[in-house]
């Protein structure tokens, strides 16, 4: 684990009490700060709370929300709740998946993208929808995912095989809110 | 929140007061634009809009007010606009882009008839029972839009929980008190005795909003006599059903409406500290909360000696951790305790023995939110509406394939043909409505062949399905009910929380068998074993998850046993869904070899040269049927 989470952590534990009940809003501070758990961090926080490493652990790998490994740099996040499976959740998490090209964990090798499934953002009737970091998209049919993806891909040099893949034709580019014709 | 001298509120003159203040900024003297900022609003797009009213009216140094408010209900027409000039109707504008905002503002003071949805004459407050004209003559309505009183949308439609939803902004704690706001807490507080107080909730009859239907009375009068000290509130807003989204709103566009309903309750039960646990996926429903919560405390309507009455009362937020299970009573009690969210036995019920072994009241969002009006309006009032066995109104969020997606409040009893054909205006495209599916993963799919059933607890039950927290997704001939089963199951198998080996292995055989006969290897005794199974895991289970797991395969096997047949016998699925059964085709007379679905193919399975006609390679082809969403000519046929 690296000096510097280290170094964020600390002052973190320092704002909870040692009561079990903080358990899983230290957790989430750490998540949100770091994106993952880091195995160090589990370590501190057990022994703040003095609670074994085990009742940690199972509550890091029980809830949804919590990674133990390191995220990309984007959490995409594409909604299978039923609204948007009826309208085609599920291809679209595929495409994402492809288009990411990340692996079975769900994290890009070049840490760029990790994608998850979620259950429902409850924008049900925006279906389908997909959240990226902290902005929420609406009507994103598998067909508009490149598009959409491509202001949260690294800035390439020009003449890279990616600039050389045509682009999604340009109306189904998605701008927030989708095709309102 | 301005200190306007008069905190910590103290009287109903204290409170007048304030509800003077939040009347001039509910109708200011300047025209006044609002937006409608909730999740939804700002996923299609609200944001952007927001910014670019404020650039015009800064830019053009215009007298005009701009606020923020919550969801109206009309997702269908996100991002929302409404203009509110004195004296005249409110116009609603909807799929407002930021270019349409500056045309729309700049037309002011007239609103312009283009892009208009409808008008508002007034509003009905359910609350106080009064009518609020905005008119100041006649009405002066705009040429060819319709007032919300004349919308199927809108007409049928009864707002207690969703009263103040899009009508006010959800960060002002003094429009929420104009509204009627707080009133009801004075009156519970300094008019009515801990016990009247229950009283009047359980003569209202009103049943748990989060999905079971249990008396609400009822389980205070426990709480209420149990001993043990202290004693907790729980705002049960773990909204983890896929397709419902009421509660989001709620706590996104009226937060001091659970949080009145709340500080009511624990003052009837004797209870010090209110914790409202809300599910991590909504951001921007625990900053709402929080902000609420924030104002309260100064204004003195949390904390110690509320309205001078004595009975002090504290609320946090608890921010879940995504874990659909935590919406059940005493997982959620588990992890606000800080542990993994399995359920427990019960008895002891929560009511007796729950948050750190003390009585709890556990209430879904829905229902604290009504609590202010069964006080302020009495209980007789609340049973009179809806049905003998299911009280007061229901929200409903209206999704899937139908023509106005929208969160929709409507007395109990209103039938599913009224909700789907009539509020919802149908299915788009002119297809056929197969089902509705309620309740979530526990809940079952409805044949449109049963709409005329009234939408109350003990109907939905006896069709199959229950009335749960109220998601409703209708289904169209493009859906097949055999995918939808396997959907369910495939959410119940990683939601199960793996306690009961019954849910856990049972929800993985189920959705085994399914997934087997979406690909066309069933045979016909799986439908038998499918049976079997279901009854097991609902016997054995211990808490609600497990227990009505079932549920979909249960109610598509009941109704649409035809297709799971299909499926079995003649390896067909016949809305053309299962990937192992459908190929997709490109028609050589219609297509024109324009290229789209080239690009677009994820299996690169598509072959042609530009302008010459497309072939799909089966070999290669994932059946994502992206060739067939992105052709503007219809030329990929799926069989």
């Amino acid at each position: 684990m690296p000096q510097s989470e280290l170094g964020q952590i600390e002052p973190l534990l320092q704002e909870f009490d040692n009561t079990r009940a903080n358990l899983i809003p230290i957790l989430q501070q750490i998540q949100a700060t770091c994106s993952y758990l880091p195995q160090e961090a589990l370590r501190r926080v057990a022994r703040k709370l003095q609670v074994p490493l085990s009742d940690v652990y199972q509550v890091a790998t029980f809830y949804r929300c919590f990674s133990l490994k390191p995220r990309g740099k984007h959490l995409v996040q594409v909604c299978l709740g039923t609204a948007c499976h009826v309208r085609g959740g599920q291809k679209v998490l595929e495409r994402t998946q492809v288009e990411t090209g990340v692996d079975a964990a769900g994290t890009s090798a070049d840490m760029q993208f990790t994608v998850e499934a979620v259950r429902c953002l409850g924008c049900c009737g925006l279906a389908p929808v997909m959240r990226v970091d902290k902005t929420t998209f609406a009507h994103v049919e598998q067909t508009k995912v490149r598009g959409l993806l491509t202001r949260y891909r690294p800035r390439k040099p020009a003449t890279s095989e990616a600039e050389k893949t045509p682009a999604v034709p340009a109306e189904s580019t998605l701008v927030h809110g989708g095709d309102h014709a | 929140m301005p200190n306007h001298g008069a905190y910590p509120l103290r009287s109903l003159e204290d409170l007048q007061a304030v509800a003077e203040l939040g009347r001039q900024r509910i109708s200011p003297a300047q025209p006044k634009i609002m937006i409608g900022m909730a999740t939804c609003g700002q996923a299609a797009g609200a944001t952007e809009v927001l910014e670019a009213v404020r650039e015009v009216v800064a830019q053009d140094k215009l007298p005009y007010v701009v606020s923020e408010t919550g969801c109206i209900g009309w997702c269908s027409q996100e991002p929302l606009l409404d203009i509110c000039i004195p004296g005249r109707p409110r116009v609603t504008y909807g799929r407002v882009t930021p270019a349409r905002a500056r045309q729309i503002i700049r037309a002011l003071p007239e609103p312009k008839p283009q892009w208009a949805l409808a008008t508002m004459p007034g509003d009905e407050n359910t609350l106080t029972g009064y009518y609020t004209s905005y008119l100041a003559g006649e009405d002066t309505p705009l040429r060819g839009v319709k007032s919300y009183r004349d919308l199927p949308l809108f007409k049928r439609q009864l707002r207690i929980v969703m009263r103040n939803c899009g009508l006010i902004d959800p960060a002002s704690f003094e429009e929420y008190i104009a509204r009627g706001g707080y009133t009801a807490l004075w009156q519970a507080l300094r008019t009515q005795t801990p016990q009247q107080v229950v009283d009047g909730v359980t003569k209202s009859g009103i049943r748990g909003r989060g999905g079971a239907g249990f008396p609400t009375g009822r389980k205070w009068q426990t709480v209420r006599e149990a001993p043990g000290s202290p004693k907790y509130v729980i705002c049960n807003a773990d909204e983890g059903d896929p397709g419902a989204y009421m509660d989001r709103g709620v706590l996104e566009g009226d937060p001091h409406s659970v949080l009145e309903g709340m500080t009511i309750g624990a003052y009837a039960m004797g209870a010090s500290e209110g914790i409202i646990y809300v599910r991590e996926e909504y951001p921007l429903a625990v900053a709402r909360m929080k902000d609420a919560i924030r104002q309260s405390e100064v204004a003195g309507l949390l904390g110690a000696n509320i309205f001078g009455s004595g009975f002090g009362f504290t609320v946090r937020v608890v921010t879940g951790a995504g874990a659909f299970v935590c919406g059940e009573e005493t997982a959620l009690i588990r992890s606000i305790e800080g542990k993994v969210g399995e359920p427990q036995q019960r008895p002891p019920y929560p009511a007796v023995r729950g948050l750190n072994g003390k009585p709890t009241c556990i209430n879904n969002v829905e229902t604290w939110a009504n609590v202010p009006v069964i006080i302020a309006r009495g209980g007789e009032w609340f049973a009179s509406i809806g049905t003998p066995g299911s009280k007061g109104t229901k929200v409903f969020s209206l999704v899937g394939n139908i023509e106005n997606t929208a969160l929709i409040e409507v007395p109990m009893g209103t039938t599913l043909a009224e909700i789907v054909y009539e509020i919802g205006g149908g299915i788009p495209g002119n297809r056929e409505c197969k089902a509705i599916q309620t309740g979530g993963p526990s809940g079952g799919c409805i044949p449109a062949s049963k709409f005329n059933l009234p939408v109350d607890y003990d109907s939905l039950t006896a069709a199959g399905s229950i009335m749960g927290s109220g998601g409703m997704i209708v289904m169209d001939d493009h859906t097949c009910m055999v995918d939808i089963a396997k959907y369910f199951l495939g959410f119940l198998e990683d939601e199960s929380c793996g306690k009961c080996f019954s849910c856990r292995e049972g929800t993985q055989r189920l959705k085994e068998i399914v997934q087997r006969i979406s690909e066309g290897h069933g045979v016909d005794e799986d439908l038998v074993l499918l049976e079997e199974l279901s009854w097991m895991v609902r016997e054995v289970s211990l808490c609600g998850l497990g227990q009505t797991a079932a549920n979909p395969v249960l109610s598509t096997l009941r109704y649409f046993r035809e297709e799971y047949l299909e499926h079995i016998h003649h390896q067909r699925c016949p809305a053309k869904v299962c990937r192992q059964l459908i190929t997709f085709a490109i028609d050589p007379v219609t297509c024109n070899g324009c290229g789209a679905c080239v690009q677009v193919c994820s299996g690169k399975a598509i072959l042609g040269e530009k302008n010459k006609l497309h072939t799909i390679e089966q070999a290669h082809c994932t059946k994502c049927g992206a060739c067939m969403d992105i052709c503007k000519f219809d030329a990929v046929t799926v069989n």
